[in-house]
């Protein structure tokens, strides 16, 4: 099996755990927090721009990889829709006692309603849990990108990145 | 010709992607009477089929998706009354200074005082048994037809390249409501940005690196496609084939300098595998060897939208200063802002390639004008 990002497009734990955007274990433990999940120096930086709180820092040059002060984030979620990569997350394992909520970007039709059950998958695409979609965001700032939040059990919060997209034939569009 | 009309601008800009309409906007500025030229009957070039926010800078509005980047150029070529000229091909360039065009079979003539080329690029071909089947396209066909005209090329498609573009459009097919198999190729690894395949491997499509199409079958269009992997001499590994069943095949393998009309001018051209192919030879003020023509965008090498606009102003600046609408201070110091600009995006694992093409684009220049 071939393993990381460069080769499967999947980032391993131990690649996750090292980016400069990916917030510490401890510091995700406590709550709602951003996961930055971008790993390559390209020229890019609207996420630095849509956080108000100034969590996310990129700097000069543009090239930098994104990098998060943990601190200061809320893990509002703002920058989930501005992020063009689709590769910022917001986590938050504090949900319930046996729940964790992660939020991600999502732009495909027919979209999702709260309270739909839905099988969550990981950065592989693979179903390893079901979840509950506790809220749609589809605010006029998100510019068209849906971002869904979903509850997971608790141990999935780490590996839930996303859900199966809803089946559409194409005769039925 | 003699019959023809002779038509008359200051600065004609040939192609209206980011790298025209960024020079036709600099140049009508400047007060020069310019006319952009175009193609396709939609200016915008690439931007006109790109649903998807851009990367890059804030400047650049990095965020915004390249059709609304597109329409906002659009509205300042029109504040600033440049002649806009779509549908409308040009098929020739007479004497270094003569535009030969063509709208609805009548061909005119265009006489510029400057020309400034951002034709853009072309998609590379990619030939194996089977490919001249229907059903075979290019990856920017692909996007042209479910973006542009909303039609689905294919139910059950293989993208052949993991590059950005193979990347994005299959992740565009996807949104069309495609079925994606797999991302093949033939590198060791995904030559394309991971938050782009991070994308795809999330939505369930496994990229097949060290891999490639061995041929395509079907009695009158595609019914399948046999993958191989390969080796890393690209050697196919035998009893490695995996049969899949597709109607459609998508090649991503790369653009090519679109850059024909510089050929005719008899621009002196020089080969840049890491920009694409030939590409014209030209200076820091994006002038070619042949005075008054510039190139700019990916034309110019294949790089993105972003440095394709940066190019299009130097190359307007430029021309502008020449002819003596902007003072030479006024432009060293805004070339010299734009190209500050380009140089942080001409670092890192993807741009260092990029920024030692143009640096040897510029030293080919050097010589060959202390040769003459
Ligand atoms: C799938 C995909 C995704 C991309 N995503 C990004 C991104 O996220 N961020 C980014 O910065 N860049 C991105 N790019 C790159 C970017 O789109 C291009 O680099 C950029 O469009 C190049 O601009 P240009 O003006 O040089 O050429 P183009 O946009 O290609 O425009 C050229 C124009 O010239 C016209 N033309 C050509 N020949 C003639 C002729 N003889 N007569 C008249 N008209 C002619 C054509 O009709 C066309 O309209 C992407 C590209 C692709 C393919
Ligand atoms: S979640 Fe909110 S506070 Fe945290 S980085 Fe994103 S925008 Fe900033
Ligand atoms: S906006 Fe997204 S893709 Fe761009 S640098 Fe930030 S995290 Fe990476």
């Amino acid at each position: 099996m071939q393993r990381g990002f460069k080769l499967t497009g999947v980032l391993t734990d131990a690649e996750l755990h090292r980016l400069p955007g990916a917030p510490s274990v401890e510091r995700a433990a406590k709550g709602p927090v951003a996961v930055i999940e971008c790993a390559e120096e390209f020229p890019c930086d609207p996420c630095e721009y849509s956080c108000a709180y100034g969590a996310i820092i990129v700097g000069q040059p543009i090239i930098n990889l994104p990098c998060l002060d943990e601190d200061s984030c809320t893990g509002c979620g703002k920058c989930i829709a501005q992020c063009p990569g689709f590769a910022i997350f917001v986590m938050n394992l504090n949900y319930s006692k046996k729940e964790a909520t992660v939020s991600f970007p999502y732009e495909f039709l027919p979209t999702y309603k709260a309270g739909e059950v839905v099988n969550a998958v990981n950065r592989s695409g693979k179903v390893i849990t079901k979840g509950k979609v506790v809220d749609v965001k589809n605010l006029t700032n998100q510019d068209r990108t849906v971002v869904i939040t979903i509850a997971v059990p608790k141990e999935f919060g780490w590996d839930v990145r996303g859900i199966e997209r809803k089946e559409v034939k194409a005769y039925d569009r | 010709m003699g019959s023809m009309s002779m038509l008359t601008t200051d600065v004609a800009v040939v192609g209206a992607g980011p790298a025209g309409l960024y020079a036709a906007i600099e140049a009508a500025k400047a007060g020069a009477k310019t006319t952009i030229i175009n193609e396709y009957v939609e200016p915008g070039g690439q931007l006109t089929k790109q649903i998807h926010k851009f990367f890059g800078s804030k400047e650049h509005a990095a965020g915004v998706r390249g059709i609304d980047i597109s329409a906002k150029l659009l509205g300042s070529i029109d504040e600033l009354k440049v002649e806009k000229r779509m549908g409308t091909l040009v098929w020739s360039i007479f004497h270094s200074n003569i535009l030969a065009i063509a709208h609805n079979g009548k061909s005119e003539m265009l006489r510029a005082n400057k020309i400034i080329l951002a034709t853009g690029a072309s998609e590379n071909a990619f030939a194996f048994p089977g490919w001249t089947l229907p059903g075979v396209m290019g990856a920017g066909a692909a996007q042209t037809l479910i973006n542009l005209q909303r039609i689905l090329p294919g139910n059950r498609v293989l993208m052949v390249g993991a590059g950005n573009v193979g990347l994005i459009v299959a992740f565009q097919l996807l949104q069309a409501g495609s079925e994606v198999v797999a991302v093949v190729d033939a590198l060791p690894y995904i030559s394309g940005y991971c938050v782009h395949s991070a994308k795809i491997a999330r939505a369930g499509i496994p990229i097949l690196t060290s891999h490639t199409v061995k041929k395509a079958y079907g009695e009158i269009s595609v019914e399948g496609v046999m993958v191989v992997k390969v080796d890393n001499q690209c050697k196919p590994i035998p009893k490695s084939e995996q049969d899949m069943k597709v109607d459609t095949i998508c090649i991503a393998v790369g653009l090519t300098p679109l850059v024909e009309l510089a050929w005719l001018a008899n621009c002196r051209f020089t080969w840049v595998a890491s920009l694409g192919g030939y590409v014209p030879l030209y200076d820091d003020k994006m002038e070619t060897t042949v005075k008054g023509i510039y190139v700019a965008g990916d034309a110019a090498g294949i790089e993105e939208a972003s440095t394709a606009m940066e190019e299009g102003s130097i190359a307007a600046i430029s021309a502008v200063e020449s002819l003596g609408l902007m003072t030479q201070q006024r432009a060293y110091a805004l070339r010299a802002e734009a190209y500050e600009r380009l140089r942080s995006f001409r670092i890192g694992p993807f741009g260092k390639l990029r920024d030692q093409g143009k640096q040897f684009i510029w030293r080919e220049r050097q010589k060959y004008a202390e040769r003459i």
